[in-house]
């Protein structure tokens, strides 16, 4: 019986096809009332006065709430997860998040008041009647610009809103020498626009203490409701944490989004202590925007030289990244740790230098976003070899082949060591653009192009090849990067007296299917049904700890955590096995869910062996009863996946459209256990990835409003703006994780962009366009740049 | 003020006081407990509310309550449930196109429209149908998948009861 390599239909989707999920805003409570927050309109703004008395004295208000009231009570904040420290040593810049602000709003959506009331619509009408005088402040909204002299201050301690100056490789004038002595250098500034992550089920939260229990539980939408605790607990409201309860359940997606601690999970059940009754929260959608993290925005300029032959000699990296007004969860480790780590890509580059400034500006904080850091890292990689090939007069497959590091299993081969501080654990990259090569067709396309342009019509091809770097993290290394907790997972196995089985994972399933892959993990390797095991997640009273679902790590380091247990629980139940056929461990293998005496017939049942767990009776001697164990899975590396994705396009030469008419995506994300889930999350990061490269972009104006934060106005990809994707895959195993595997979530969105990017700016190679174009490639940007 | 409406909900009717600006999705949710309608935005573009209103698929965060007094509705738990499931159901199961499941009451709903009107959609047909519902995850693949594996499936039976 093997589960591993299947496609087994989710086991989760039952309740989803049928209306019977439950989500954060499903759930009601006796006696739950309804926040709603009033937020800031101004990006930067003095609060001069406000004046609740109107809105207290209306219908069905129970309390208003404003920073002051919450200040008063010793509350600063909510915390940054990492931090990362000034080139000279100086400590990052950090200054505190309060929950509703007093005295200053910084960003538009900043909370100024809680109003709790009866039901939601009595909350929102209130708030209407909250009188605010402000004192509207100069803002700045662009890193680069917030990097100019006299540019607004978004805090006094951060002079020139610089939180952290970073820089990592080779030394500056070594790369700057490799750069003076190459070839050819190209040259180019980048911006990767800000985005909005945009998970359909809008951010929630429900607080709710029981004076009975001096107990709270807190709902919430979140990827990472034990962190969620953690930091709550210690470093927001000083409650113990064996007092708190977090439940994330059914999350309607995250990408990101949900990882972090936010404002209103502290501040619903800071409320609800203070009512003595549950308070839900949720988002609207024009909320969502201007109140979740959002993600990229990096303005970079980037140097990469070459030889005489194409082999790349050296690469310069200058960006800005925006971190917004204040320092969310997991910011600081973005643009440095997961960005320039990245710069070395599938590539030889013997000499790299990347320096990062992290800037504050007065918008919304920007953390990770899927892929978080290295989809930026790899659109400076892709752009720069694309524009490259183009200026060498070379073919971009070809340049990017002679420059691909040699295949390395890992195992007979040591690992990659980059110039960018990773090791990389096992690579084959000329096998996937191969493949990918094999699949588009690329010289039959190439003729087709020719005779296209002939008519007029603009096809053109793009390339991308990427790594990432995801399984996220090993502790020890992390912790020397300045992340201010171990990475690890935690993994419950409780086989049940009949030998059902119900495993507890840190890790949380907001539509990664963790219930199904993880379910196939344990049936294979206990030689039992599917039906026979429950993945329990997302309830911190149920499973003992977890660090939640982030970075492409679930199965490669909560899945490792799972198959420790089993492993315990397999060695314990050998020992029992043993002691009823009457043999020595030595002398027995495990198969099909059953202990056999090598060589003979006597044999035992997993379920029997659970049984005797539970009812000792004839039992081996020194073994204590019960079949449960727990492990924490901490990774050796890092797993690094990777891929070679092509986006083929037609542009509208009257128009400026860009269609989308073929994307071809091979990735190798190691050892894969359910197919059908992997190809899934490919599908999804593609569309996010092409999303923007296309569609998607935040804007913000010079006085920091946010000019498209609703869905009539910010662009997703819909159903009709995409093809259906052609996919396949490479396998080369993890190494370093018991299940070969390395992750799949990120690598979508991480390979696609720069592709569907590179194939526009093929199709308009007649145009000879020097500059390059800023995403989204919209109808208008490709247009005038058509126009010259 | 509150007002007395009268709705048929799964087939089954109720009689229920609203207030007059409460929207229909909150009606289903809060009052009949209905929740696999779900709110995804505030501008009537993300489709995760829809249901059908006389047999035509709205979204319910767009309709008044009181809009619907005297209208037929179904939504995602009357298509079918866990042991009895639509072909719909079975395609996003089937095809796997959920994967955090929020949007996809919304996306079968609309699909049940779409299948009304046009049993035998190309693939561009059912790419049209969708687009007013904002799918995250899937990048909408194996939503097509999907709804043509359904297609089929109601074609099958249509031949059978012609039969």
């Amino acid at each position: 019986m093997t589960f591993i390599g299947k496609s087994v239909k989710r086991l989760e989707d039952k309740r989803f096809i049928t209306g019977k999920g439950n989500y954060t805003d499903d759930i009601v409570l006796p006696g739950m009332t309804h926040g709603y927050i009033l937020r800031s309109p101004y990006a930067h703004a003095r609060i001069v006065r406000i004046d609740t008395s109107d809105a207290a004295a209306m219908p069905g208000v129970v309390a208003i709430f404003t920073g002051k009231d919450i200040a008063e009570t010793g509350i600063v904040g909510v915390p940054t997860g990492w931090q990362v420290n000034f080139r000279s040593g100086d400590t990052m810049k950090e200054p505190p998040h309060p929950l509703l602000v007093s005295d200053k709003a910084l960003h538009v959506g900043d909370g100024i008041a809680i109003v709790i009331a009866e039901s939601r619509e009595q909350a929102k009408d209130a708030a209407d009647s909250i009188d605010v005088e402000y004192e509207v402040l100069p803002a700045v909204a662009n890193p680069a610009k917030a990097a100019q002299p006299g540019a607004p201050l978004v805090h006094d301690i951060a002079p020139g809103n610089v939180a952290f100056d970073w820089e990592l490789g080779n030394p500056r004038a070594e790369v700057d020498a490799a750069l003076a002595a190459s070839h050819h250098i190209t040259e180019m500034d980048i911006v990767n626009q800000r985005l909005v992550p945009n998970a359909i089920e809008p951010r929630a939260a429900i607080g709710h203490y029981e004076d009975a229990y001096d107990k709270y539980t807190l709902y919430t939408t979140s990827q990472n409701p034990h962190l969620t605790r953690l930091l709550m607990c210690a470093f927001v409201l000083g409650i113990p944490e064996h007092k708190v309860r977090v439940v994330a359940p059914d999350v309607g997606g995250g990408f990101g989004s949900k990882i972090f601690h936010y404002a209103e999970e502290a501040l619903v059940t800071w409320c609800s202590r203070r009512l003595k009754r549950p308070v839900k929260w949720v988002a609207d959608r024009s909320e969502s925007f201007i109140t979740d993290a959002h993600g990229r925005d990096h303005v970079t300029r980037a140097q990469m030289g070459f030889d005489k032959d194409g082999r790349v000699t050296a690469l310069k990296v200058s960006t800005y990244a925006n971190l917004g007004a204040y320092l969310s969860t997991f910011a600081p480790a973005v643009p440095t740790y997961l960005h320039g780590t990245l710069m070395q890509g599938l590539y030889t580059t013997p000499k790299i230098n990347v320096e990062v400034f992290g800037m504050f500006t007065h918008t919304v904080a920007v953390d990770a976003y899927r892929g978080a850091g290295r989809p930026e890292a790899t659109y400076v990689l892709e752009r720069l070899m694309d524009t490259a090939a183009l200026e060498m007069n070379m073919d971009p497959a070809e340049l990017r082949r002679i420059n691909f590091i040699p295949p390395f299993d890992g195992v007979n081969q040591p690992g990659y060591q980059t110039q960018v501080a990773l090791q990389y654990d096992s690579g084959n990259y000329d096998a996937v653009l191969d493949r990918a090569l094999e699949m588009v067709g690329y010289e039959d396309f190439r003729k087709e192009q020719e005779a296209a342009r002939k008519e007029g019509r603009l096809l053109g091809i793009g390339f991308s090849t990427y790594i990432e770097a995801c399984g996220i993290a090993p502790s020890a290394v992390v912790g020397a990067l300045g992340a201010r907790a171990g990475l690890y997972e935690s993994a419950q196995v409780r086989v049940q007296p009949t030998g059902k089985v119900s495993v507890y994972t840190g890790a949380h399933s907001h539509g990664q299917g963790h219930e199904t892959t993880f379910a196939q993990v344990v049936a294979d390797r206990l030689g039992i049904s599917l039906e026979d095991v429950e993945i329990v997640h997302g309830d911190s009273e149920a499973v003992a700890f977890g660090m939640g679902t982030y970075g492409s790590r679930s199965l490669a380091v909560g899945g490792s955590a799972i198959v420790k247990s089993l492993d315990k629980v397999l060695e314990k139940g050998a020992k029992i096995a043993a002691h009823k056929l009457e043999a020595a461990v030595e002398d027995l293998e495990y198969t099909g869910g059953r202990w056999t005496v090598k060589g003979s017939d006597k044999s035992i049942g997993f379920g029997d062996v659970a049984l005797t767990a539970y009812v000792p009776h004839d039992y081996p001697q020194g073994v204590e009863p019960g079949l449960d164990f727990s492990s924490f899975y901490d990774p050796a590396n890092f797993t690094y996946p990777f891929g070679a994705h092509v986006a083929i396009v037609e542009v509208d030469a009257e128009t400026g459209k860009v269609s989308l008419k073929r994307f071809i995506a091979v990735d190798d994300v190691g050892n894969v256990i359910n197919p059908m889930i992997v190809e899934g999350q490919i599908h999804g990061g593609l569309a996010q990835g092409i999303g923007q490269a296309l569609l998607e972009g935040a804007i913000y104006d010079d006085e920091g409003q946010l000019l498209n934060g609703s869905y009539m106005d910010y662009a997703m990809p819909r159903a009709d703006d995409l093809p259906s994707f052609e996919v396949d895959r490479k396998v080369t195993p993890c190494p370093h994780n018991p299940l070969g595997v390395k992750g799949a979530g990120e690598a979508g969105c991480i390979g696609s962009t720069p592709a569907v990017v590179n194939a526009v700016m093929d199709a308009l190679r007649p145009f000879g366009i020097k500059k390059d174009l800023e995403m989204p490639l919209t109808p208008e940007r490709v247009w005038r740049a058509m126009q010259g | 003020m509150p007002v007395r409406i009268q709705v048929t909900v799964n087939g089954k009717q109720y009689t229920s006081e609203v207030e007059a600006r409460d929207l229909l999705v909150y009606y289903l949710r809060d009052s009949l407990r209905l929740t696999g309608a779900h709110v995804g935005c505030d501008t009537s573009s993300c489709g995760a509310c829809t249901v059908l209103i006389d047999g035509q698929a709205a979204k319910s965060c767009t309709v008044l309550a009181v809009q619907a007094d005297g209208c037929s509705i179904t939504t995602v738990e009357g298509m079918g449930a866990p042991d009895s499931l639509h072909p719909l159901q079975e395609g996003f199961r089937e095809h796997h196109g959920l994967q955090c499941g929020f949007c996809t009451p919304g996306m079968i709903m609309v699909a049940a429209d779409l299948l009304q009107r046009n049993p035998d959609p190309s693939e561009m047909d059912i790419r049209h149908a969708l687009e007013g519902n904002f799918c995250r995850c899937t990048g909408y693949h194996n939503i097509v998948r999907s709804v043509q594996y359904a297609a089929e499936k109601m074609k099958e039976h249509t031949k059978i009861n012609a039969a």
